[in-house]
C-alpha cells in the first residue's frame, strides 16, 4: 500500500494514504536517495497513518513515499540465534561492522540468520503425522542444545506430514517438510519463521506456577531474595550503584541455560566489555564458551529511541522462542527505564495528554504486559520451559517514588533495591538487605532467614541510636547484636564480585556457610566490655571472609572451616 | 526548486515557521532579515509548514524576510588548518581570521557500531594525583565534573587538557563568561598547547541556539580526527547550559516537558553526544570530559542526574578539591592494574583511612573522647589533604605513590594501614617515618590552629 508524508517531527512522521492501514504493522519510509527506513505505524487516524521511524529521520521531506506492509514487526526464528550480537531490530552488528564499517548506517538491513550456514537435521516426524503449530518435525544440532524444527507457532489448525525431507545437511531457506492443512492445501515448513515482537509467543499445555530457585550464585539474592526458574525481579538503583555490573555477574554465572542480554538505551562500553569477555569465558557447567549461550541484543542510547522501544520485545521473543524448545531462560533487560523514557518520548510526539513525569498514562499495563511474558510453561510434550525476566531500572535522582519504579514494583515477583549509601560504603553488592524483598522460595529455609532478618533490623536500630548518644550510651548486648549483623552483612550479604571463588556461590556451598554464620550469630557470648566484643567479632570475620576467598575442597578451605569450628566451640575464647 | 521562500508565517522565541516546497527534515537555511544573515535548521515539517530553529535567534526577523534552503544538513569544515583556530557556535571565525577551508562533514552523524570499539586499555596521565591515583582517567572515557558555580572547575579543565597526553585538543564552551574564554585562550597559549588545539566557544552573550550545536561541532570535528587515528581530547563546559538551550527550544516548540521543564528526550539528547566518545578498533580515540554545574548544588537535578546515567563515572568538585567519595571513573580497573604494583593497594588503603579519619572528625566535632588511633587519622587526614588532595599538586602518578607512602608511614605502623604484606614490604619507605609519626600532637595543635 503507498502512501505519502505529509509531517515530519523527531522520529514521528505521518503519512497519508488511501488504502487499508494495519495498526503496528511495519512500513518503509523512502528518502529521495532511495534509502528505505523501517518505520511502524502506532496511530491512524482517517486518512492519516502516524509511524515512528526507526532511524534518524534526517533527509525526509513532505512528499515522500511510504510503503506500508501488511505484516508487524517481526524477528525471525531459527537455528543460529545463540551467540549473536543484533541491534534492537535484530540486525545483526558484526555483519553490519563487515558491510558499512565504523558506524551504523540508516536504511541497511541484514536478515538476522546466516542463510549460508548448513545444520545437520534428523527428521524426527514421518509423512502421514498429523500435527499442530509448536509441534517437532525434526531437530538439528545447535551448540551443545538440540533445536527442534516445528511447525510455525502462527499456523492454525491441525496439518498431516506430506513430505518430510531426509537426514542430511541443509540451509535455514530450505523446504524440510510440506503440511497439508484440512482443506487439503498444501503448506512448505523451512527452518526459519517469523513471529511478531509485540505478541507474547507461548504454546503449551499450561503454565505453571514458578517454584523452582535460579541459583545466581550471588548470595544475596539467592538466599534473601530469591529469584526462581519463570519468576521476574527488579533492579532499581541509582547511577553508580552497580545495577550493571549485578547484571552482567548474573549472566556470567546464573545456573540457567540460555541468557539473553537486551542492553537497551545504555552504554555502548558496557556491551563491548560483554561481547570480548564472554568469548573467552568458559561457561563451569558445560565447558563451552559462555558466547554459545548468550545472545545479546544491543540498542545503545545513542541509536534511534524507536529501535530501544522495540529492543526489549525482540528480546522477550527470543527468550519464548527458546523457552518453547524446553530450555530455561534469563533475559535481563537494562535498563527498562530507557525503554519507558523511549515510549514518554514519542507519547510526548503524538501529542497524547501526559500522566505523571509526562510518561504516558498506559505506562503501567506496557510494564506489566512485558513483565507477564516471563512465566513456566509445560509444553505439549511434557516438557518444562521457562522464560524469567530481570529488569534494571534507573530512577530519576535515584528515587523509587516515581512512575517506572513503582510500576514495575506492582508486578514482579522480588524487588532488589540498590541503595547509594550502601554502594558509598563499598558493600557491594548494594541490594538493600532490609528495604528489599521477594515473593519466592529460595535454597534456605524460611524460618533461619526471617531470624537472621531480625537481626538485620535490630543491629541497624542500634547503629542509629548510636549515632545519637555514642557507644558509651549503648548496652552491652545491643551492642553485640549490632556487630553481629555487620558481621552477616559483610561475610554473607557482601561479596567480591572480581574474586574468582568469593564472586560466585553455588547453591550448596551458600547453605554450608549460612548455617555456620547462623551458628556464629546465636552464639551468646558473655562479653564484659565493648573492645572485648568488637575483637572477637573483627576475628570471626576475618576468619570467615578468608574462608570465603578459599577455592572448594582446598586445603586452606578445610583450614579455615576448622578455625571456625573452634571459634564457634570456644565462643572465641582463647585458652 | 524554487530557492527562495518569503511567506513566513509564525515568528516565537527562536522558531521561525514559513511556507515552503521540497524541504528535507534536518535541512540547514539561511535566513536574512534587516539585520543579516542567521543560519537556521529544519526542525518540524508540517504540510507546507516548516520550522526553522534560528541560530542567531529571531530578533529582527519580519514576517516578509527571505528564507533559503541550502539542501544539506549542518556542517563543518575538516582539515589540519582548524588547529589553532577559535571558531563560533555557527561554526563562524572567532579569531579574525578568514574562514577555514576543508572537507564539509556533518554535524550529527550516526552511532558507532559497538562492536567496532575496543576495550579502552589507555590511562590519560594528568599530573592531578586525585585523579591519577584514585581515579584513572582512560583514553575514550566519558566523564563529567560535577561542580557547582563558584567552583574552579574550569581552571581544572584547562590544566588536564594542557597536561593530558592527546594529540588534539577540542574546547566546547557554552554559555562560556567572555573572561573564562580568554582565560581558556591563555592557558593554552602559554602551555603552548595551541597549535594543537581547536576552540568553538559559545559565551552568554551569544544567540542560545548557537549553543546547541557546539557539542556537535567538537565531536564531529573530533571523530574526524580519531577516524585519523589521532587522540583526541574534548573539554565541553558548561553541559548545563546546552541542556538549557534544550529546554528553551522544546518549550517554543510546545513540547510536554517532563522534569523541570526539561523535555522527555533530555537522557537521549545529551546520550547521543557522551556516546561519540570512542576508542575504534584500528584507529584513534576520543576522550570527553565535560563540565556539569548542579544547580543548588543537588545532584539529582535533571541535568547532573542524567549525565550520571550516561557518564562512564564522575568527578565531584568542592571547596576546590576533587572529593574523594562519590567521585568514580568506571572504567579505572581497566589500567590502574597495569601502572605499579601498589597502584590499588595505595587507592584503597588512602581512601578509606580518609573516610575512617572524616568519622574521627565527626567524633571530634560531637565532642566524643578522641583515643590514640583517632589522633593518628586526624594527622593522617590532614597531611592528605595538604600533600595529595590539593589541587595545585601537580605530580606524575608514581611521585604521587611515593608521597602517599610517606604519608602513610608518617602517621602509622605498616600493619594499620590494611595493606598486604607483600607489597608492604617492597614499597614501606625505609628510614624516619617513625620519628616524625611520634609527634601526632603537634600537628594537630598546628590543624586546630
Amino acid at each position: 500500500m503507498k502512501a505519502r508524508i505529509v509531517a515530519v517531527s523527531g522520529n514521528l512522521v505521518i503519512a497519508e494514504t488511501d488504502g487499508r492501514v494495519v495498526q503496528n504493522s511495519v512500513g518503509y519510509c523512502t528518502r529521495s536517495d532511495g534509502t528505505r527506513l523501517l518505520s511502524e505505524v502506532i496511530r491512524v487516524r482517517g486518512h492519516l497513518a502516524d509511524l515512528q521511524v526507526f532511524e534518524e529521520t534526517r533527509g525526509l521531506r513532505v512528499g515522500d513515499p511510504v510503503e506500508l506492509r501488511e505484516e508487524m514487526l517481526s524477528v525471525v526464528l531459527a537455528p543460529g540465534l545463540l551467540g549473536q550480537i543484533y541491534d534492537g531490530l535484530q540486525n545483526p552488528l558484526p555483519e553490519l561492522a563487515k558491510q558499512v564499517g565504523f558506524f551504523l548506517q540508516p536504511g541497511i538491513y541484514i536478515h538476522g540468520i546466516s542463510t549460508t550456514q548448513a545444520w545437520a537435521f534428523t527428521p524426527t516426524a514421518k509423512p502421514g503425522d498429523v500435527v499442530r503449530a509448536g509441534d517437532a518435525l525434526g531437530a538439528v544440532p545447535e551448540g551443545i542444545f538440540t533445536h527442534p524444527i516445528t511447525v510455525p507457532f502462527a499456523w492454525r489448525g491441525e496439518f498431516t506430514v506430506e513430505k518430510i525431507a531426509p537426514t542430511g545437511s541443509y540451509m535455514v531457506e530450505a523446504e524440510m517438510a510440506v503440511l497439508a492443512d484440512a482443506q487439503g492445501a498444501r503448506h512448505p515448513v523451512t527452518m526459519q519463521q517469523t513471529w511478531p515482537v509485540k505478541r507474547p509467543l507461548s504454546v503449551a499445555r499450561r503454565r505453571l506456577l514458578p517454584d523452582e530457585p535460579l541459583v545466581s550464585r550471588v548470595r544475596i539474592i539467592d538466599s534473601m531474595f530469591p529469584v526462581v526458574r519463570g519468576g521476574t525481579y527488579c533492579i532499581p538503583g541509582p547511577f553508580g550503584a552497580g545495577k550493571t555490573v549485578l547484571q552482567q555477574i548474573t549472566a556470567r554465572h546464573a545456573e540457567i541455560d540460555i541468557v539473553v542480554i537486551a542492553a537497551c538505551g545504555e552504554r555502548a562500553g558496557e556491551i563491548v566489555e560483554t561481547l570480548r569477555d564472554f568469548p573467552e569465558l568458559t561457561d563451569p557447567r558445560t565447558g563451552r564458551s559462555l558466547m554459545e549461550r548468550t545472545i545479546i541484543i544491543a540498542n545503545t542510547s545513542a541509536m534511534p529511541v524507536a529501535a530501544r522501544e522495540a529492543s526489549v520485545y525482540t528480546a522477550a521473543t527470543l527468550g519464548e522462542y527458546y523457552r518453547q524448545m524446553g530450555l530455561n531462560v534469563l533475559l535481563l533487560a537494562d535498563s527498562t527505564s530507557r525503554w519507558a523514557q523511549a515510549m514518554r518520548e514519542l507519547s510526548g510526539r503524538l501529542e497524547e495528554i501526559p500522566g505523571e513525569e509526562a510518561f504516558p498514562a498506559y505506562l503501567e499495563s506496557r510494564i506489566a504486559a512485558f513483565y507477564e511474558r516471563a512465566g513456566a510453561l509445560e509444553l505439549r510434550d511434557g516438557k518444562i520451559g521457562s522464560l524469567t525476566i530481570g529488569g534494571t531500572v534507573s530512577p530519576a535522582g535515584g528515587n523509587f517514588e516515581e512512575p517506572v519504579t513503582q510500576g514495575t514494583l506492582k508486578v514482579v515477583g522480588a524487588f532488589h533495591g540498590l541503595s547509594r549509601a550502601r554502594s558509598d560504603a563499598r558493600r557491594y553488592p548494594a541490594i538493600d538487605p532490609l528495604d528489599s524483598w521477594s515473593k519466592y522460595q529460595g535454597i534456605i529455609d524460611a524460618e533461619a532467614m526471617a531470624t537472621m532478618r531480625r537481626l538485620l533490623v535490630h543491629g541497624s536500630e542500634v547503629q542509629q541510636m548510636m549515632t545519637v548518644v555514642g557507644e558509651e550510651g549503648t548496652s552491652i548486648d545491643d551492642f553485640t547484636a549490632a556487630l553481629k549483623a555487620d558481621f552477616f552483612d559483610n561475610v554473607y550479604l557482601q561479596q567480591n564480585a572480581f574474586d574468582d571463588v568469593d564472586g560466585a556461590t553455588p547453591a550448596e556451598r551458600q547453605k554450608f556457610v549460612f548455617h555456620k554464620v547462623a551458628e556464629v550469630a546465636a552464639l551468646e557470648f558473655e562479653f564484659t566490655d565493648k573492645a572485648q566484643a568488637r575483637q572477637t567479632l573483627v576475628e570471626v570475620t576475618d576468619l570467615f571472609r578468608n574462608w570465603n576467598y578459599a577455592a572448594a575442597d582446598s586445603d586452606e578451605y578445610r583450614q579455615w572451616l576448622t578455625a571456625i569450628d573452634q571459634f564457634i566451640a570456644t565462643k572465641g575464647q582463647k585458652e | 526548486m524554487r530557492k527562495y521562500f518569503d511567506a513566513i508565517r509564525r515568528i516565537a522565541g527562536n522558531v521561525v515557521t514559513v511556507n515552503a516546497m521540497g524541504v528535507t527534515y534536518d535541512e540547514l537555511a539561511v535566513i536574512n532579515s534587516a539585520h543579516g544573515e542567521s543560519l537556521a535548521q529544519v526542525i518540524d515539517l508540517e504540510g507546507q509548514q516548516v520550522s526553522l530553529q534560528v541560530f542567531a535567534g529571531s530578533q529582527g526577523v519580519s514576517n516578509n524576510d527571505r528564507v533559503r534552503f541550502l539542501q544539506r544538513p549542518m556542517q563543518v569544515p575538516f582539515s589540519d588548518d582548524l588547529l589553532g583556530r577559535v571558531l563560533d557556535g555557527s561554526g563562524r571565525p572567532r579569531d579574525g581570521r578568514g574562514a577555514v577551508t576543508g572537507t564539509m562533514t556533518d554535524l550529527g552523524t550516526p552511532p558507532v557500531n559497538p562492536v567496532m570499539r575496543r576495550m579502552p586499555d589507555q590511562m590519560v596521565h594528568t599530573g592531578i594525583p586525585m585523579i591519577d591515583v584514585f581515579n584513572s582517567l582512560v583514553e575514550s572515557q566519558k566523564l563529567p565534573i560535577f561542580s557547582v558555580p563558584g567552583e574552579p572547575y574550569n581552571e581544572l579543565l584547562a590544566r588536564i587538557g594542557l597536561q593530558a597526553d592527546a594529540d588534539i585538543i577540542i574546547l566546547g564552551g557554552m554559555g562560556l563568561r567572555h573572561d573564562d574564554y580568554l582565560k581558556f585562550r591563555h592557558t593554552f597559549e602559554e602551555g603552548g598547547v595551541l597549535g594543537r588545539a581547536i576552540l568553538f566557544v559559545h559565551t552568554a552573550a551569544d544567540p542560545v541556539v548557537e549553543c546547541l550545536l557546539v557539542p556537535d561541532l567538537c565531536l564531529a570535528v573530533g571523530e574526524q580526527f580519531a577516524l585519523q587515528g589521532k587522540r583526541v581530547l574534548v573539554l565541553l563546559t558548561d553541559m548545563t547550559a546546552f541542556a538549557d538551550a534544550l529546554k528553551e527550544i522544546s518549550i517554543v516548540m510546545e513540547q510536554i516537558p517532563s522534569n523541570r521543564g526539561y523535555p522527555g528526550d533530555l537522557y537521549t539528547q545529551l546520550a547521543r553526544r557522551y556516546e561519540k566518545a570512542v576508542d575504534f578498533d584500528g584507529a584513534g580515540s576520543m576522550t570527553v570530559l565535560a563540565c556539569v554545574t548542579m544547580p543548588g548544588d543537588d545532584v539529582t537535578h535533571p541535568v547532573p542526574d542524567n549525565t550520571g546515567y550516561i557518564t562512564e563515572g564522575q568527578f565531584y568538585l568542592r571547596h576546590g578539591r576533587i572529593e574523594p567519595f562519590g567521585s568514580l571513573s568506571r572504567l579505572k580497573q581497566q589500567v590502574n592494574g597495569e601502572t605499579r604494583d601498589d597502584h590499588r593497594a595505595i587507592m584503597d588503603a588512602c581512601i578509606q583511612l580518609y573516610a575512617l579519619c572524616r568519622e574521627s572528625r565527626e567524633k571530634r566535632d560531637m565532642g566524643f573522647e578522641m583515643s590514640d588511633w583517632d589522633r593518628k587519622l586526624l594527622q593522617y587526614g590532614l597531611l592528605f589533604e595538604q600533600r595529595v588532595m590539593d589541587l595545585s599538586v601537580n605530580i606524575h602518578l608514581f611521585d604521587a605513590l611515593d608521597r602517599c607512602w610517606d604519608i602513610l608511614a608518617e602517621c602509622f605502623e605498616p600493619a594499620e594501614t590494611g595493606i598486604r604484606r607483600a607489597i608492604i614490604e617492597k614499597h614501606w619507605p625505609a628510614g624516619d617515618g617513625e620519628k616524625e609519626a611520634a609527634e601526632p600532637d603537634e600537628q594537630l595543635a598546628e590543624a586546630s590552629a
